[in-house]
């Protein structure tokens, strides 16, 4: 579907009356704002968004839509979201998930949406910590991190959330950052049109209790060498003066400038976001400072069924094939006899 | 029949098969069942089989079961004890033969009846000689060699043969009962449509087997059980979980909604979601889920969506659920339950019938979490419970948990098929669409229920979650008075649903020494006790409940009657406790089962007797 503006919405109608709690600074506002950016642009009625959330600071999002929205369960807001597409296909459904909901509590739940490939959104805002609960790692932190719950630093090896949505053979996904509005709105107006689960990780800022985790990324002095921006059909460049960027040795993925060692705009990769072979997305996916940029925008948008179509398309093909329309017929159908 | 010694006429007879999981006893016992139910016997039957699919051959962890009681008389139990037990191999023996009553029929396969086979059931000596069966009337059936010999024309193989000495088993109880073997004939023709020879084999073997009955005549006599005198009309057969899945898309039908079903597999509540996920022309939507908290949320989402939500486990998966059925009582998001109840805890006996989660129906979630709990009663009203369900999820914006147990799910009866008009009208409050001033937690003051508003309904956009919320506007609210307020909203809502619920019935003649109590998956056995104990001039009337959450209106009323009331049930005490703390003053004496298997009539009748 192309994006289209039938309807006159604007920002401030998705705006609910409800008094925002985050804290100040928290990178939830940015992404807040940017999707209620996004909607208007989409084109349709707002009685068809549906805002449906787990449990966490990310999971008070759908409190601040004036949509429909359903604050849940920890972690099982893909479950309820499937529930919610299957019964009602025609609307838009967008489900909000910090790193704990969608990767610990709720992984099977995540890893099962996306797998089946249900047309929904799954926001996922990464902020590699536990902050409703006040400060506890989370899958996605670091090595090393200190934290309430790891006095000694943690020890488990964290998730790289797109690593699971290939494994889980995920159709789309994005990843953005909440200091750039601009590129998360246009991501998001990207994975509502996507057919399929549409997973965007969100590098989100924890001002209180995991400040500046996503600096090597996102600060100023940082922000042209570490931020690789792909679109489909485009060299990999990057920098300040897009002079560098990213070639293929052998198999592996390396960091370049062009005019040095004799690489050209030639030797740079283009992104090809709608490859079936999910290989060099997984290699972009796992890019990171100080060796890579991390890789943002749409890294992986392929065509695939979504669950909800399958479903219609069986019901469809089911009621032209069987001869059974009610239940009354059905009562009466089969082995039946008459007691005279 | 010329060679029959005599033919006896009976009301009733019970029928137990018993062989290896592998042998078809299931199959077997359901084609005699139907064949009966077609020449118009009433009948009750009782599939009892291990969790093991296929338990090593011969052992006693291995035997499948399967009692029917059929009779001219109402049927309302399988039967305690067997007239006849048709026994494939010595550890189906060893497991089955307190089943059968003194002086009753007993058919083996002596053909399995090996020095290894008698090893493995845990005999010392082979029971056929031994002179332990000298109770019974005893024919000795070489039924697997006998077989052999009927197919040996036919290019087959050895496991093909073998798979057929259960319709050789089954002719011989035709030739015995006198049935035609024409409805299994048409059976076998269905079944193996894309294998004639299947077909040729399948009939061969029963055709052997009532011929071999006829010309041994063995056995003291044959039997007659005539037709018995039911209401007229349009009958099938029916096994609990076909009748509770067909109740859902009655429901559903009624209120014009698709039914969705969210389920994660597990004994004894599978045959639910294969029987939904066959029906998609109808407009059911299954999921087959990732875990049992992915079904119940699943659910929960269809709810939400403005269709009907409804999921189902036995126990183990109703623990999962309990969170997920908080959020639905705190956002008062109409959803069906359904508990298989099965014995526990934990795993507990995954095939076996138990009424032990009555509590956690009740009482199973965090905090201060009302919902309203039914229970069905035999096979075939599953169906009206099903239905039944649905209509207080949605009249009451509620949760609704409906037990069944494995006895009412694998049982099955004939039934006389309903008519959708017959079936009362759903009433569903909706808002209105672009009505100003919408707040979700408006309530209907008649039910407190709440008014429906859903995604896709225009200009009704607002948000529900599992925090608190605030009468009326449905905000967040930490207010501590509101809490309170809203906590006893919640249960005041329940507590309403029994003015939209029959009045408790007592059967009996209104006025016995002793009043009986039951609920759920027990009413055949408690029925059947109290109509032969008034038959045999005991005073006893019964009321069996199908209302746990909230009791019918009258309950109260009604136990005030009785001086003597015994509360009967498979656990140890679960509902009598209940009552207790409702209806404090009142004694309740208490008859308890937990072996994993149903009430015998015998045992009820005989606690009565000992108690009056």
């Amino acid at each position: 579907m192309a994006e289209t503006a039938t309807t006159n919405y604007t920002k401030k109608d998705f705006a609910s009356d409800q008094m925002v709690r985050w804290c100040p600074g928290c990178g939830d506002y940015a992404i807040l704002n940017a999707i209620q950016n996004a909607l208007p642009r989409l084109g349709r009625a707002k009685e068809d968004f549906v805002f449906i959330s787990g449990i966490g600071c990310a999971a008070r999002f759908p409190y601040y839509m004036n949509t429909y929205g359903f604050h849940t369960i920890h972690g099982r807001g893909p479950a309820i979201a499937t529930g919610t597409k299957l019964a009602n296909p025609k609307l838009s459904v967008w489900e909000i998930q910090g790193d704990g909901d969608a990767l610990a509590i709720g992984a099977s739940h995540f890893i099962h949406a996306i797998r089946r490939n249900v047309d929904m959104n799954i926001i996922m805002f990464n902020n590699e910590i536990y902050g409703l609960t006040k400060g506890q790692f989370s899958p996605t932190s670091r090595e090393g991190l200190v934290t309430k719950s790891t006095p000694f630093g943690v020890i488990d090896r964290p998730f790289v959330a797109g690593e699971l949505v290939i494994g889980a053979q995920g159709s789309f996904f994005a990843r953005t950052i909440d200091t750039n509005p601009k590129l998360m709105a246009d991501i998001f107006v990207k994975a509502e049109q996507h057919r399929g689960t549409s997973l965007v990780e969100v590098l989100q800022n924890c001002v209180i209790f995991n400040d500046k985790t996503h600096k090597a990324v996102t600060s100023k002095e940082n922000r042209d060498d570490f931020q690789l921006h792909l679109e489909h059909g485009e060299p990999m460049l990057f920098g300040k003066d897009k002079n560098r960027g990213i070639i293929r040795i052998g198999s592996q993925l390396k960091s370049a400038t062009i005019g040095e060692n004799g690489i050209t705009i030639d030797d740079i990769l283009i992104h090809d976001a709608h490859s079936e072979d999910n290989a060099l997305h997984l290699q972009l996916i796992k890019m990171h400072p100080p060796e890579f940029p991390m890789a943002l925008g749409v890294i992986r948008a392929v065509q695939a069924p979504a669950y909800n179509e399958l479903v219609d398309h069986q019901m469809a093909e089911a009621k032209a094939n069987n001869p059974i329309t009610n239940m009354d017929e059905l009562l009466n159908s089969g082995n039946v006899w008459n007691v005279n | 029949m010329a060679n029959v010694k005599s033919l006896q006429e009976l009301d009733k007879v019970v029928i137990r098969f018993a062989g290896d999981s592998g042998d078809g006893m299931q199959l077997t016992g359901s084609q005699f069942t139907f064949t009966s139910a077609i020449l118009g016997n009433d009948v009750a039957t009782f599939p009892d089989f291990p969790a093991e699919i296929r338990a090593p051959q011969g052992t006693l962890e291995g035997v499948s079961g399967f009692q029917v009681q059929i009779g001219k008389t109402d049927v309302y139990t399988p039967g305690d004890r067997a007239d006849v037990l048709v026994a494939m191999n010595p550890a189906a023996l060893k497991s089955n033969i307190h089943w059968i009553r003194e002086g009753g029929n007993l058919i083996v396969d002596t053909d399995a009846f090996t020095e290894k086979n008698i090893a493995k059931a845990g005999y010392d000596e082979n029971p056929l000689e031994d002179g332990t069966l000298d109770h019974y009337n005893l024919l000795k059936a070489p039924i697997a060699s006998m077989t052999k010999t009927a197919l040996e024309d036919l290019d087959i193989d050895n496991k093909a043969v073998f798979r057929s000495k259960n319709m050789f088993a089954l002719g011989i109880m035709y030739w015995l009962f006198g049935r035609s073997m024409e409805p299994t004939e048409k059976f076998l023709e269905n079944k193996f449509k894309k294998a004639p020879v299947l077909i040729e084999a399948n009939k061969k073997a029963l055709y052997a087997g009532y011929f071999y009955a006829e010309t041994v005549e063995a056995l003291p006599s044959t039997y007659k059980v005539p037709a018995a005198k039911i209401e007229t009309g349009k009958y099938r057969h029916i096994s609990g979980n076909q009748a509770t899945a067909w109740g859902l898309m009655a429901g559903a039908e009624k209120m014009g909604r698709k039914l969705f079903y969210g389920s994660y597999p597990i004994t004894p509540a599978s045959d639910i979601l294969h029987e939904l996920s066959r029906h998609k022309q109808l407009g059911v939507i299954t999921l087959q889920a990732e875990d049992e908290i992915a079904a119940v949320c699943s659910a929960i989402g269809a709810s939400y969506a403005g269709q009907i939500g409804v999921t189902a486990s036995s126990g183990p998966g109703i623990a999962l659920k309990g969170e997920a059925i908080g959020l639905a009582v705190m956002t008062e998001l109409p959803l069906v339950i359904i508990d298989v109840q099965r014995g526990g805890p934990s795993t507990g006996l995954p095939t076996k019938t138990e009424q032990a989660d009555l509590n956690i129906a009740v009482f199973g979630r965090n905090s201060e979490s009302p919902a309203i709990v039914i229970a069905a009663s035999t096979p075939a009203d599953c169906f009206d419970f099903g239905f039944e369900a649905v209509r207080l999820a949605y009249e009451h914006m509620s949760p609704v948990l409906l037990l069944t147990d494995g006895y009412l799910a694998n049982g099955s009866e004939p039934w006389k098929i309903p008519s959708m008009k017959d079936l009362p009208e759903i009433k569903v409050k909706l808002a209105e669409e672009g009505s100003e001033n919408f707040h979700p937690y408006t309530r209907n003051p008649e039910t407190l229920s709440r008014l429906w508003a859903y995604p896709g309904m225009k200009g009704l956009e607002h948000r529900i979650g599992g925090l608190e919320k605030e009468d009326v506007s449905g905000n967040v609210s930490y207010d501590p008075e509101n809490h309170e307020k809203m906590t006893k909203l919640r249960a005041d809502k329940i507590a309403r649903v029994a003015n939209n619920i029959p009045e408790q019935k007592v059967e009996g003649n209104g006025d016995g020494d002793l009043l009986m109590v039951g609920w759920g998956g027990t009413y055949g056995a408690m029925l059947t006790a109290i109509k032969e104990l008034t038959e045999e001039g005991y005073k006893v009337d019964l009321a069996h409940f199908n209302y746990i959450s909230p009791l019918p209106k009258n309950t109260g009323e009604i136990l005030k009657k009785y001086s003597k009331i015994l509360v009967c049930e498979l656990n140890l005490g679960q509902f009598a406790s209940y009552l207790a703390g409702i209806y404090p003053g009142t004694t309740f004496e208490k008859f308890n089962k937990i072996q994993g298997q149903p009430f015998s009539v015998t045992e009820l009748k005989e606690k009565v007797k000992n108690l009056i």
